[in-house]
């Protein structure tokens, strides 16, 4: 019995990992692999595919900010109204309700100081139900979505008789 | 000064035959780093982090002392619960467990402790290396059963029954096994006990370091789990293999308790006591393990699946591994023996695999593929594998 949960961790963080081989890995055939990874993006379990990039490789200069927000929960819609009017904007990655001392989350990826500051000063902050806003930026990133951005460590092991 | 050293050295040690495959170890070491390895027999996961973290604290807060020589209570306590949770087994903390410098040392102290000259020891070959080495060192005969691939590598009681003397000190099983994989049911233990019960003399040791890593769906069963055989058996297990924790050195026996003190004496003038900051170490992996020790175990399990497939797709005939982190297929009818196969894979294809007859003379016709290394390392192994076959066959044609 193909157990979809440990597909789903196999090809959460490798999503390139050939059906084939997951076939074996899995010992189920390639037919149900293929079927099985059909119906999770049908339920919307999956709902794409992206790949990890190190931006800090590369000669593009970006930041990544963290915007905590309070709002005033709307009747009959409680936060979810005005959080759509936050995440429906392209450059909002990731937004989140949390629990704590503000509301909504908001992660805004591969921007610039210039843009984030205009986007919370123009769009969020005037926004009716905003009481305040906090923008964190990331300095460095050392891990991110179950991925090390630091140096892989290398296989040393010595051959021993055992 | 001419000193003629070799005759200096004592007639048992000089009496165990340098290992054979010495060469191709150094020689698979100077290629470290252009090689593919597959042929480290120890997981290439680094200890959990909560495991790692707790030995760390332990030496923040200064212990940095000898333990109690049997190991602090602490951790006995810890091994007992897990034991009853994990394996049905039930060990008294205080009396009947012994921490020990990883599994090899508990290997020791019990053929130190158990044989006198000219006892007779049976082991299973092809096995562990230490086995025959340890009763060797301690005056004892090494009596071998020559498992077979036929029989997947399962002691079958006949051969049991054929190789028992009234000299017979102990039986040394290693299930899930190193080098085969090959694992013992219930049902196939079972049938050993049957002949063990009619030879009331003969203790059991049972090396169930790899315990943790069985893939027939079902957990392992330890022949110390049979009330027939519990008095007579010593269960050897450790944190190497199933915690990742081969450098912390740490492993113990757990056994009736006047044999576990005898051996706590061997252990108190050779060693002491285990140490202290890998002892604090294994309360957390006893007690907070169970969940990287299952995960690596999903790992390895999807592995072996790889291995199984690449070894079919290259032409080898192996049998199917149950457990541990080895396979080990028969390499008959390609023309080599199985130092020459493992060398030409090492120089021709960049792959280290271990011979067979490193583990007794009738793994020769065999190679040991541990499956602890990546999945990338194991896809393009087993790549290399199929064209060297390949290769070979082309050869001889």
């Amino acid at each position: 019995m193909l157990n979809r949960i440990e597909l789903l961790q196999l090809v959460e963080h490798n999503a390139r990992v050939k059906i084939a081989d997951l076939a074996t890995m899995l010992n189920a055939s390639e037919e149900e692999i293929a079927a099985e990874l059909e119906a999770c993006k049908k339920d919307n379990v999956i709902l794409g595919y992206t790949t990890m990039i190190n931006w800090e490789k590369t000669e593009r200069e970006t930041v990544t900010a963290l915007i905590e927000v309070r709002i005033t929960p709307q009747r009959n819609q409680g936060f979810d109204k005005i959080a759509s009017q936050f995440y429906r904007y392209p450059q909002v990655s990731s937004c989140f309700l949390m629990s704590g001392g503000f509301d909504l989350m908001l992660i805004i990826e591969d921007s610039t100081l210039r843009e984030v500051a205009n986007f919370v000063s123009e769009k969020i902050a005037p926004l009716e139900g905003v009481l305040s806003t906090a923008t964190h930026f990331i300095l460095k990133k050392y891990k991110s979505n179950g991925t090390l951005f630091t140096q892989k460590p290398k296989d040393d092991r010595e051959t021993i008789v055992l | 000064m001419d000193i003629d050293y070799q005759s200096k050295i004592s007639k048992v040690v000089n009496g165990i035959a340098p290992s054979a495959i010495r060469r191709f170890f150094d020689l698979a070491n100077e290629m470290k780093g252009e090689v593919i390895s597959l042929s480290i027999g120890e997981p290439d996961f680094v200890t959990p982090w909560n495991i790692r973290e707790a030995g760390i604290f332990s030496l923040e807060d200064g212990n940095t002392h000898y333990s109690p020589n049997q190991g602090y209570i602490e951790v006995r306590k810890a091994i007992s619960e897990y034991l009853q949770r994990r394996f049905d087994l039930k060990y008294d903390p205080k009396s009947q467990i012994l921490v020990t410098v990883g599994g090899s040392e508990a290997l020791d102290l019990i053929a130190r402790s158990l044989i006198d000259p000219g006892d007779e020891v049976i082991i299973l070959e092809p096995c562990f290396v230490a086995y025959k080495a340890t009763v060797t060192l301690a005056h004892g005969v090494p009596v071998v059963i020559e498992t077979k691939e036929e029989d997947e590598y399962r002691l079958k009681p006949e051969a049991l029954e054929a190789a028992i003397t009234d000299k017979t000190k102990y039986i040394i099983l290693g299930y899930p096994g190193n080098p085969t994989g090959a694992t013992m049911s219930r049902d196939d233990l079972a049938a050993i006990k049957d002949v063990l019960v009619r030879h009331p003399n003969i203790f059991v040791v049972s090396d169930e370091l790899y315990s943790e890593l069985s893939y027939t769906g079902e957990r392992p069963v330890s022949i110390a789990s049979f009330p027939e055989l519990y008095d007579r058996t010593i269960v050897v297990n450790g944190f190497s293999k199933s915690f990742a924790m081969t450098g912390w050195r740490i492993g113990y026996m757990a056994g009736p308790a006047p044999l576990v003190a005898a051996m706590n004496k061997v252990h108190q003038y050779c060693i002491m006591c285990s140490p202290t900051t890998a002892q604090y170490a294994v309360i957390e992996a006893c007690r907070n393990g169970d969940k990287e020790v299952d995960e690596m175990r999903e790992e390895y399990n999807r592995r072996r699946r790889v291995i199984i497939k690449g070894l079919n797709d290259a032409g080898l005939k192996c049998f199917a591994p149950t457990g541990a982190f080895y396979a080990f297929p028969s390499i008959e009818g390609l023309g080599l023996s199985s130092e020459k196969f493992c060398e030409r894979f090492l120089m021709e294809k960049k792959v280290a695999i271990v011979p067979g007859n490193a583990f007794g003379k009738c793994g020769e016709g065999h190679v040991r593929i541990s499956y602890a290394a990546s999945m990338e390392n194991i896809q393009e192994a087993m790549k290399r594998l199929k064209e060297f076959v390949s290769d070979l066959k082309e050869e001889n044609k």
